[in-house]
């Protein structure tokens, strides 16, 4: 039993990750209805900015993980401005996904040229060491209750801010029908811009937290769990922040327990084949809802 | 002729003149070994380029897990090969071989395409990644044997496996299959391109084909004029997975040792494939074979800018589909085309 | 839109014409490019032949991973192989001959490495020193088997690398390793037991795991936990060191390449687990991963044949000329497999009295020959002699992790 503790302890941890980058997918999808295939590498991006500040320069990891968001938000938005604007009410919808795909691609073989192939060892933000519980043979990492809490705080905040703030309302009204929020006098490129921007924070924010968990880096840090993470969001139904939360956690928690008690090679093919599964039983995800399609 | 058959045909003139200028440089050895080890890996990912061409370009649906069928062809028709070695002559096993890769691929599209096809835009993305990566996943993790007593399967490991001491081990997990024969050469695959070539025009051009540009192009409208969408989206699909398992025959009886690893058969090189029919034009069939051979020979014959290479790649993706796709600039393109007509029809007149 | 195309057509053609240029260039253009080659030793590069039948020097061949994930490996292996070449010409050359060597990439990729084998073939490689891992290895020996070219891998440790008569390496095959870290593991009674984690996903782990379970049997020791990761899931090994823990073993093994290695290490150690850690040669390297915390890895032992702070004169001077000649870096064991393969490439060709101007495949077969005759006194171990099979005897020396440092563990 307190070894299926242990496990389950590993895939609330992994989930939590899993979770906030899920948070940051299905704001872009929900508001810009794209998928937005370089979320993964902005992850990585804000990892090896915290490995230049805290390992290469010294500096506190708190200076780390600031600059990071920083300029991780630049970037989303950047690319947003420059890669994805343009392609806005383009035709075909692949259109923007293909370049999705080529600005990850740009992204994963830039960092390729600038910091090398080679796995860096990551140093971890944060520095406590945990929990023991039941006398030595439960113990809680610093670093998965500072995964959980965060990702709590970060759905509470994403919650308040969609339904409280006048931009989140814009949010709202934007993803429900983009033509009627314009009509409306809603700025529209202004609202996926800062839908950008909070989704790309949270990937550096998920970014700090992965890389304390799992410690190395290299170009392609990101792209696994991110993809995973896009599973996640669509098992919780993308575009609902709660859901990409459950979707996040009951991923992990799935992932671990299947390689602990199924097999350890074939997590993977299971955490896939529950993507299949969800999307032939109820394509709308566990919290999503059915939208018509409009002629 | 009509205008499209003229098309066709000089795809196919194209495709057959490469090759004879190609052979005549092979046979009077003026050719070195790299290039001409680069001949049929270059055939092979411009069949793939085909094949996914009619997925994205005519189907209208991305599909990132044409690798997961290009390895699905290559480990069926690698283990019909190694069941059949000595049994039958070389020729007929090869076609033998080509062909159950070629039908377990259509099988696991149509396996795929059920509940696929069900979606659309980013979730087929995502779902055929999804399987591209469960096929390597399991094929990573599987140990096939057979001996004397029958097929032996496990997923342990070797000793598992328990073989008699006749046994012959065809999928040795994570080590792949190794010791395919190596029946591939240049002729063979240009054939393969030719037969693909063939196929995918002919159902551009007929009535299906028809059909499943329509859904493309409007899938409510085509639904409401009577198309059976799910059926015909099916075919195109199957058609596109069986076409790039058979540019996995190619590959797997082309080397020697294969392993179902990422560098081969992940999402990568689903995205790579993606890349050569991007800048081949998305539904232009004989732009794909072009850009897939350009892009295939360019960086192996630049072994230099090989750093660069991925890097270049992506940014010319992004700078083709900006210009390509973007409303604006489309606009902007036409009207500056509409006054160059003018100009030229004043110039004429 | 038609423009485009004809462009792109355009392109094409302009595409072949270079590669044929490029093909037809390659042997002239190669000579060049290895310019290290002693003075003496005038190059003489005749554009048309490729077998390099006339000139008076041998021409060997490095294939491996020069960039990308493993480029530590292939990079050792052909910096090795220079120093060695270096020396060799220094010296007088191999019987009297001097010796040219060229290295092409392959990125970890097998299609690359039989492209970058074609490559060496224009330029007139007489002798071919890789691939320098499994899997490019086996799909570079279908070549030379074809062409009846010697090929000696350094570290292509899988079975089926020498399956070849023409094959041969220097260091130890997948199942000698696991075999003889089972056998050091039983005979020093270490642990009773024992936890495995391995790469299902990479044929050298999958491998040297395969033959540990098997010898474990006899050692007196169980195997209380067998965990597998894929190259698709190599962050997280939590669940992978629980069941470990959970299983009671004492000492893991840990048969994979250092990068996974440092990150079980540290996963470990924030779940409170400190068993002994026991690695094969894949563990070399592990202090060099930047930024790793090299106190985790106290106390660490793994399999090697090499260790870059023995004391014997051979290793000490060779340790000192790639330190001085790369900018510092240690040599790993991979280095020294490429230096002791350069060497027995030497004492085969003085053996077998092998000339520049014999063909290639004349070459092969007195190769094959003098290669089960010669004996090497090398870096990676004393007197190593080969068999027709193209295994090589030598003794695996233990090593362990001490104040962040190699030492021989006794």
């Amino acid at each position: 039993m307190l070894s299926f503790l242990n496990y389950f302890v590993s895939g609330l941890s992994l989930g939590s990750i899993y979770a906030i980058i899920a948070l940051g997918y299905t704001m872009v999808y929900g508001i810009a209805k794209m998928l937005n295939f370089a979320h993964g590498d902005f992850i990585m991006i804000g990892c090896y900015m915290i490995f230049t500040i805290v390992s290469t320069m010294g500096l506190p990891p708190v200076a780390g993980i600031i600059v990071a968001v920083i300029v991780c938000t630049i970037l989303g938005v950047t690319t947003e401005k420059v890669a994805y604007k343009p392609l806005r009410g383009a035709s075909s919808p692949l259109a923007v996904l293909i370049t999705a795909i080529g600005v990850s691609y740009l992204l994963e073989n830039a960092a390729l040229l600038i910091f090398g192939a080679d796995t860096k060892s990551f140093t971890s933000v944060i520095s406590w060491s945990g929990i023991t519980l039941a006398g030595g043979q439960l113990k809680i990492q610093g670093v998965t209750i500072v995964t959980i809490a965060v990702s709590l705080l970060i759905l509470v905040f994403l919650q308040l801010f969609v339904h409280k703030t006048r931009e989140g309302q814009a949010m709202l009204a934007v993803s429900q029908d983009r033509g009627a929020a314009t009509l409306m006098g809603i700025n529209v490129n202004k609202t996926i811009s800062i839908t950008f921007a909070i989704g790309s924070a949270l990937a550096a924010i998920a970014g700090a937290l992965l890389c304390s968990a799992y410690p190395s880096l290299t170009p392609y840090t990101g792209a696994m769990p991110g993809i995973k993470a896009f599973v996640a969001a669509v098992l919780g139904g993308i575009g609902s922040i709660p859901g990409a939360m459950i979707g996040g956690l009951v991923l992990g928690i799935i992932e671990i327990l299947s390689r602990t008690y199924i097999s350890s090679q074939l997590s993977d093919a299971i955490v896939f084949s529950i993507l299949i599964i969800v999307l032939l039983v109820k394509p709308t995800g566990i919290l999503g809802k059915n939208i018509q399609e409009k002629v | 002729m009509r205008k499209t058959q003229k098309k066709t045909l000089i795809t196919y003139a194209i495709v057959i003149i490469a090759y004879i200028i190609l052979e005549i440089f092979m046979k009077a050895g003026m050719m070195s070994s790299h290039l001409k080890g680069l001949l049929v890996p270059m055939v092979y990912y411009a069949i793939a380029a085909v094949a996914l061409n009619l997925c994205v370009g005519i189907l209208g649906e991305l599909s990132l897990g044409h690798a997961g069928f290009m390895c699905v062809g290559a480990f069926s028709s690698a283990i019909v090969s190694q069941l059949l070695s000595g049994a039958i002559p070389d020729a007929l096993r090869f076609i033998l071989a080509l062909i159950i890769g070629v039908v377990i691929s259509a099988l696991f599209g149509m396996l795929i395409g059920i509940p696929v096809l069900r979606l659309n835009g980013d979730y087929l993305a995502i779902v055929t990644l999804a399987f591209g990566e469960i096929i390597k996943n399991i094929l990573n993790s599987i140990y096939l044997g057979v001996d004397s007593a029958g097929v032996h399967l496990s997923l342990k490991s070797q000793m598992a496996l328990g073989l008699a001491d006749d046994g012959k081990v065809l999928i040795n997990g994570a080590m792949g299959i190794t010791g395919t024969p190596q029946d591939s050469n240049f002729t063979i695959a240009i054939v393969v391109l030719l037969i693909s070539l063939f196929i995918v025009q002919n159902m551009i051009d007929s009535r299906d084909g028809r059909a499943i540009m329509s859904i493309r192009d409007n899938r409510i409208a085509s639904e409401s004029v009577g198309i059976n969408i799910t059926k015909y989206k099916m075919t195109g699909f199957v058609v596109s997975a069986a076409i790039a398992g058979a540019a996995g025959v190619l590959f797997s009886h082309n080397i020697a040792t294969m392993q179902a690893t990422s560098q081969y058969f992940g999402y990568n090189v689903s995205i790579m494939i993606l890349v050569y029919v991007v800048l081949g034009g998305i539904g232009n069939i004989r732009g794909s074979v072009i850009a897939a051979c350009i892009l295939y020979l360019l960086p192996e014959l630049l072994r230099g800018l090989n750093k660069y290479r991925m890097l270049i790649y992506s940014i010319v993706l992004i700078v083709m589909m900006i210009i390509n796709w973007s409303p604006a600039l489309r606009d902007k393109r036409d009207k500056l085309r509409k006054k160059l007509m003018k100009g030229a029809g004043h110039g004429a007149a | 839109m038609k423009n485009y195309r004809k462009v792109l057509g355009l392109t094409l053609a302009a595409t072949m014409a270079v590669g044929m240029l490029a093909g037809c260039g390659s042997t002239a253009t190669g000579d060049t490019a290895t310019s290290q080659t002693a003075d003496s030793a005038a190059s003489s590069a005749d554009a048309a032949t490729s077998t390099a039948a006339e000139g008076g020097t041998f021409k060997i061949g490095v294939i491996g991973p020069l960039t990308g994930a493993a480029a530590a490996y292939g990079s050792a292996v052909a910096n090795a192989a220079q120093i060695a070449v270096d020396e060799i010409n220094a010296a007088g050359g191999m019987n009297g001959y001097q010796v040219e060597l060229k290295s092409e990439d392959d990125e970890l990729d097998s299609t690359k490495s039989v492209n970058a084998y074609n490559t060496l073939k224009d330029w007139g490689m007489q002798f071919l020193l890789g691939s320098v891992t499994s899997g490019c290895s086996i799909a570079v020996s279908e070549e030379t088997k074809n062409d009846n070219m010697f090929q000696l891998t350094p570290s292509g440790s899988a079975v089926d690398c020498v399956k070849y008569d023409n094959a041969f390496r220097v260091c130890f095959s997948d199942p000698a390793q696991g075999t003889a870290s089972a056998q050091y593991i039983g005979t020093h009674k270490l642990a009773d037991k024992v936890g495995v984690i391995y790469d299902s996903s990479d044929v050298y782990s999958s491998g040297v795991y395969q033959s540990f379970e098997t010898e474990a049997a006899n050692q007196g020791f169980e195997i209380v936990s067998a965990e597998a990761f894929t190259s698709d899931n190599k962050t997280d090994f939590s669940v992978q060191l629980q069941k470990a823990k959970d299983a009671g073993a004492e000492l893991v093994f840990l048969p994979i390449y250092y990068t996974e290695a440092s990150l079980i290490l540290a996963q470990a150690n924030t779940m409170d687990y400190k068993p002994t850690f026991f690695g094969c040669d894949g563990m070399d390297g592990i202090l060099s991963v930047e930024n790793f915390d090299t106190s985790l890895a106290e106390g660490l032992m793994l399999l090697t044949p090499f260790s870059a702070d023995a004391t014997d004169d051979l290793t000490v001077n060779f340790v000192k000329a790639y330190e001085d000649k790369y900018n510092g870096e240690v040599p790993n064991q991979f280095a020294a497999d490429s230096y002791d393969g350069v060497y027995a490439i030497k004492a085969a060709i003085e053996k077998a009295g092998i000339t520049p101007d014999m063909s290639i495949s004349d070459i092969c077969e007195g190769m094959k020959t003098a290669m089960t005759q010669i004996s090497v006194d090398g870096l990676t171990s004393s007197a190593i002699t080969w068999d027709a099979s193209g295994e090589p005897t030598k003794e695996p020396k233990a090593v362990v992790i001490k104040d962040g440092a190699y030492a021989l563990a006794e």
